[in-house]
């Protein structure tokens, strides 16, 4: 939503070199500098985070609730994708 | 019969604890009644920023500012993050400001008493941060999924604050015989607008029940009033000050809770009517800091408009 606060941005921040990014809230601004700066100030003031990434919400394209029973079916009977669905030997101890 | 289907979708959802998210199909009152309540936090947050901010330049020593200036900016981000948890839902930071400017909105009743004594600010910190802190750790298991993710991050964040607000207390509490006074006065009259936060009782809370049915919130005023006293009880009887005036704490065996008298909910009225000893100045001051931010936000809408063309250009 797009109002005198400037367009909405969401905020990725990484905790530590190695590790994801992980989604942690939304802020306004206007440009990408002022979003980087905005969500250093509003979610890294405890260092949080060492790195962040903002992209603008309207560039996020995302899964509807109403299909999320058809479109994630294909995944729902196929245990055998999953190490505990195969047998090993007893003696077997490291696999 | 579509709508019947999508309102059992939805309660089973809450029936299974469940979150619901900003693009789940939801009854139009559970969407009201949650951009009233967030904005109205949102509100509270930065309105807050004010008696806090009015002792700034004077608080007494410099390790005291930092921790004042950083609790402020806190208030601040946390007005942020509540804001944009309630444009999910289909408002927009302008229509809420407007609401906050015209006095259309309301924010926590507690903003409108002033700060008169550095004690005040301790006591803030101390009472009216425990009382936020207690209210806000329910809500971050509300069934609103961005209001509950927002209220996680607040809470993390806000627990300085209460102790920040006790050490500056006991600070006072410990000292000379006039700051003892001081902190007794403070206590004395932040006791009532403190449980007033919790808001009415919950057989005269127009709100509470489809609050709670939709489980936004978990608990009513009245439980947390008491578990707040409950609490903060022994936390006065450290300080070795007196219970607050009027306030007839009691410890009562047979129900192992403390028994107190309740605010006077008249003042209560009138003060979120508009009539209590600071909601003019409230207001201003927010209006102002509104209209003297206006040509920030146009020099950076037509920034904005710039850089997109040139872009386009290029």
């Amino acid at each position: 939503m797009s109002d005198s606060q400037g367009p909405l941005w969401e905020v990725f921040v990484q905790k530590k070199s190695g590790q994801p990014f992980v989604h942690c809230g939304n802020l306004h601004a206007f440009d990408k500098e002022m979003a980087l700066q905005n969500a250093r100030d509003l979610y890294t003031r405890r260092m949080e985070g060492m790195a962040l990434w903002v992209v603008l919400s309207e560039h996020i394209v995302a899964s509807s609730p109403e299909d999320q029973g058809s479109f994630f079916e294909p995944a729902n009977d196929k245990i055998f994708r999953h190490p505990t669905f195969y047998q090993v030997p007893d003696i077997i101890k490291h696999m | 019969m579509e709508t019947i289907n999508l309102e059992s979708i939805f309660e089973a959802k809450l029936a299974k604890n469940e979150m619901i998210e900003p693009k789940d199909w939801m009854p139009d009152n559970y969407r009201k009644h949650l951009i009233r309540q967030i904005s109205q936090h949102a509100h509270s947050e930065i309105v807050g920023m004010l008696p806090e901010g009015n002792w700034i330049t004077r608080a007494p020593s410099l390790r005291s500012k930092i921790v004042l200036l950083a609790k402020v900016q806190d208030e601040g981000g946390h007005g942020l993050y509540l804001y944009t948890a309630a444009e999910s839902l289909g408002t927009s930071r302008d229509e809420m400001l407007d609401a906050l400017h015209t006095g259309k909105a309301k924010y926590s009743s507690i903003f409108n008493y002033p700060t008169l004594t550095w004690a005040d600010v301790a006591a803030i910190g101390w009472l009216v941060d425990g009382a936020a802190i207690m209210n806000q750790v329910m809500l971050q298991r509300s069934s609103y999924g961005p209001y509950s993710r927002a209220m996680i991050r607040i809470c993390k964040e806000e627990s300085f604050h209460q102790r920040q607000g006790y050490e500056a207390m006991t600070t006072m509490a410990f000292g000379s015989a006039e700051q003892k006074q001081m902190a007794q006065d403070a206590l004395n009259r932040f006791w009532f607008p403190t449980l007033m936060m919790f808001g009415p009782p919950d057989s005269e809370s127009p709100n509470s029940d489809n609050a709670v049915k939709w489980k936004i919130k978990r608990e009513t005023n009245d439980e947390l009033r008491q578990r707040f006293v409950n609490q903060t009880m022994p936390q006065i009887e450290y300080l070795g000050l007196q219970i607050p005036t009027n306030s007839n704490i009691k410890w009562n065996e047979e129900r192992q809770q403390y028994d107190f008298s309740e605010p006077n909910w008249a003042e209560f009225k009138n003060v979120i009517h508009g009539n209590g000893p600071c909601n003019k100045e409230r207001l201003k001051a927010r209006n102002e800091a509104h209209k003297n931010g206006e040509w920030v936000r146009e020099a950076a809408t037509a920034y904005a408009k710039h850089q997109n063309e040139k872009n386009i250009a290029a």
